[in-house]
């Protein structure tokens, strides 16, 4: 996978910085998006765009790591998980399970964490390459999934902990679709443009250079493991936002949430979106919500119920057959066709 | 370059389809009533989830789709016994698909979140399936989760007796599942085995899902008279012909869903360890009772034999049960679903349900008390596999038959409890 995203980038040099992009499909997208509530139903907001948000969310810190770090960390769930589980632990919860202490610091506290677990993570990763880094963040990330398994004094095992909700702040509902909606969509925005920015930043840049030469940025200077463990602890913020987001929409959180299966499905967000833009994982969340969430509904017709996951397979199958780079690379190839049809 | 940006307007119009595809549905036909249907099509359980959205049909079926003056329309979901699956699958049927009562889910700590779902959706009235943990309704119930089915500690009522007197096995370990259920199983097995006298020297707990049970089977002691054993559905299979090809021998005492005709069917010659095995079930496959045997008859006619087990599952049943009692409660009030369904909930909380396995009513918790029984596995003369009814217990309550105040002082289930070394 490194090697397909070195390949790509080689041929795509990095951009230099530049003001945030205000072209009109862009913005057009963001309006649509803003008015989403005003006529969309209750389950399209939270359940099917919500939803959207959080894991994209996690998948941009794994897009941002994977693609411009050449680093793919399967890991980025379990940070998620640590923050989730912390929120849910330290603050409230209508179980009465855990600390119950106010909802920011809980907040505070798992933000904290999760930075700091995903450094240690980072720590540990960067010595490896390639398929290694795959290997330990997954190890990694079965092993706290089957810690929390276990454990009931803290994480309350199989079962979880219930009843956790956004908290009331500036005497908004948070727990209301719309409110809940716009507050996931800020935060989904606000990652989205903070990645993008960040990617075309000095430290951007240079981590790009690592990934595409590592010797040669240490022969010109870089700190090159100081720049990978950056990366770490920057994507490591923004998977720990999704992760507390991620809880909020569910209510709860248990060890399915964050387990080896969910990590496999934020890499294949993040991978059918595209790994060469931030926007990628939110497109790939959008397909891989929609295709789990109705699948169900559409198979009815053509093969038995029960056997639904086989369209979800097979969509996932058909869409990197066809585009081994996601969603943005047909996008590349149908602009590209046009630019060379247009000069014609 | 400009017909270049004209094209980044594709992500645009894919969230203008998604949007103008996933618009809810227009509001139902007056008169028409969905009810959702969530059991695990998915995952270790997924037989069970199968059998289990068998017995909604033919609740349906038997009332011709119609109840109170609707005409009842099934929505199926599927979750595969991870309590996050289960309630985003119940979000959909709610929040999409817009059921009005929601009949399940299947696993125990799928039932634990669904209790506390429940909480948040006072308009909906939720039947449990088939889950069966103990505190979905002892501690802490929801208002608006209704359990016909008895949990799995009242599942093992007898069995801890039987297993001590009649077996003479006086000393075993046990091997089960790490989460509620299978707690809520070991619980009401070990209350009644250790106060008899029984011995239990080893436990073996195992994430759900397990597919190696190597080492698991090395550490089983050899100096027992049996092993209890509560796995389900895949595990169970998978543990069986592990055991088998090491070479074991002990006798089995199995869990309720461990004996299931998911496990008793499945190919291979792994289940021949289960012979003789003895279990608690709220369900003995070749019960003479002529409700029974009308409903095993109801289960053969209503699916062709190559698409159900031989006879209905515990799974089968209690969801058959389930939507019984939501038809029955329908037809009762005359389908009057007013002021938050008060009216169905009231006749849920104080009917006798009339079900295959006799007469089931709820207790203050909306917990069910229940007929149970003790079952051995046995062959039949094609020699396939099935539960011979051993004895039958006419009625169980939650705390056991025991005084409320003194079963809640033994604690809640789990790992350790009850001590019993």
């Amino acid at each position: 996978m490194t090697i397909a995203v070195e390949r790509h980038e080689a041929a795509r040099p990095a951009q230099p910085a530049r003001a945030l992009p205000v072209d009109l499909p862009s913005l057009a997208i963001l309006a649509l998006l803003i008015l989403m509530p005003a006529f969309a139903s209750r389950f399209v907001l939270t359940e099917v765009f919500g939803l959207t948000y959080a894991f994209g969310i996690i998948a941009l810190s794994l897009q941002f790591l994977a693609g411009y770090g050449g680093m793919v960390n399967l890991a980025q769930i379990t940070v998620a998980g640590v923050a989730g589980y912390m929120v849910a632990v330290i603050g409230p919860n209508t179980m009465g399970f855990g600390l119950g202490w106010p909802w920011w610091v809980a907040i505070l506290i798992s933000l904290l964490i999760a930075v700091a677990v995903s450094a240690a993570i980072g720590l540990l990763a960067i010595r490896t390459d390639g398929i290694y880094t795959i290997m330990i963040t997954l190890a990694i990330c079965a092993a706290f999934s089957y810690f929390t398994f276990q454990n009931y004094d803290i994480f309350n095992g199989y079962n979880g902990i219930n009843g956790v909700s956004p908290p009331r702040v500036l005497g908004v509902d948070w727990t209301e679709p719309t409110a809940f909606y716009y507050l996931l969509l800020g935060f989904a925005a606000l990652s989205y443009f903070i990645a993008l920015y960040v990617s075309r930043s000095t430290f951007g840049l240079a981590l790009q250079g690592i990934r595409d030469s590592a010797r040669r940025m240490e022969a010109i200077g870089f700190n090159v493991p100081a720049h990978r463990v950056a990366a770490y602890v920057f994507t490591g913020m923004i998977a720990a936002v999704g992760g507390i987001l991620l809880l909020w929409h569910n209510g709860r959180i248990s060890p399915g949430t964050i387990g080896v299966g969910a990590a496999i499905d934020i890499l294949i967000m993040a991978v059918i979106g595209g790994l060469r833009h931030p926007i990628g994982p939110f497109i790939g969340a959008l397909i891989f919500v929609c295709l789990s969430t109705f699948a169900m509904d559409i198979v009815e017709v053509v093969i038995p119920r029960e056997r639904f996951k086989l369209v979800v397979g097979l969509g996932f199958l058909l869409m990197v057959l066809f585009s081994p780079d996601g969603v943005m690379g047909i996008v590349d190839r149908i602009r590209r066709s046009v630019r060379r049809n247009g000069s014609a | 370059m400009r017909f270049a940006r004209r094209y980044a307007l594709v992500p645009l119009a894919t969230i203008a389809l998604a949007t103008a595809v996933l618009a809810p549905p227009a509001p139902a036909q007056e008169k028409t009533l969905k009810l959702g249907g969530l059991a695990t099509l998915e995952g270790v359980f997924a037989k069970n989830g199968e059998d289990s959205m068998r017995g909604i049909e033919m609740a349906l079926k038997e009332y011709k789709n119609s109840a109170g003056g609707y005409r009842i329309e099934l929505v199926k979901a599927s979750s595969d016994a991870k309590p996050d699956t289960a309630i985003r699958a119940a979000r959909k049927l709610i929040e999409q698909d817009g059921v009005q009562i929601l009949v399940g889910p299947l696993s125990g700590s799928e039932g634990l979140a669904m209790k506390d779902f429940a909480k948040s959706k006072p308009e909906i009235t939720f039947i449990n399936g088939s889950s069966a943990a103990q505190d979905t309704t002892l501690r802490d119930p929801a208002p608006n989760f209704f359990r016909f089915s008895s949990d799995g500690a009242q599942w093992s009522y007898g069995l801890g007796e039987h297993v001590y007197k009649t077996k003479g096995w006086k000393k075993v370990a046990s091997l089960a599942e790490d989460y509620s259920f299978p707690y809520t199983q070991f619980y009401g097995f070990a209350l009644e085995y250790c106060a008899l006298g029984g011995k239990i020297t080893h436990r073996s707990w195992v994430p759900l899902g397990t597919k190696d049970y190597a080492s698991v089977i090395a550490a089983l002691p050899q100096d027992v008279d049996a092993v209890y054993v509560v796995l389900g559905g895949a595990d169970a299979i998978a543990f069986l012909n592990q055991y088998q090809q090491a070479g074991g021998r002990a006798k089995f005492i199995a869990g309720s869903i461990t004996v299931d005709p998911a496990i008793l069917t499945s190919r291979g010659r792994a289940k021949e360890a289960l012979l003789g095995t003895p279990a608690g079930s709220p369900i003995a496959d070749n019960w003479g009772d002529p409700n029974w045997q009308k409903f095993v008859k109801l289960y053969q006619d209503t699916f062709p034999a190559d698409q159900r087990f031989p006879t209905p599952s515990l799974f089968a049943a209690n969801y058959y049960i389930a939507t019984k009692a939501a038809l029955d409660g329908l037809n009762a009030v005359k389908g009057d679903l007013t002021n938050n369904q008060a009216e169905l909930r009231k006749w849920l909380s104080s009917a006798t349900i009339d079900a295959p396995t006799g007469k089931i009513r709820l207790d203050e918790n909306r917990q069910a008390i229940a007929p149970n029984f003790i079952t051995e596995v046995a062959e039949r003369r094609d020699g396939s596999l099935y539960n011979e009814v051993v004895k039958v217990i006419p009625s169980v309550n939650q705390t056991l038959n025991m005084d409320r105040a003194k079963f809640m002082a033994i604690g809640p289930v789990g790992r350790d409890n009850p001590k019993c070394d």
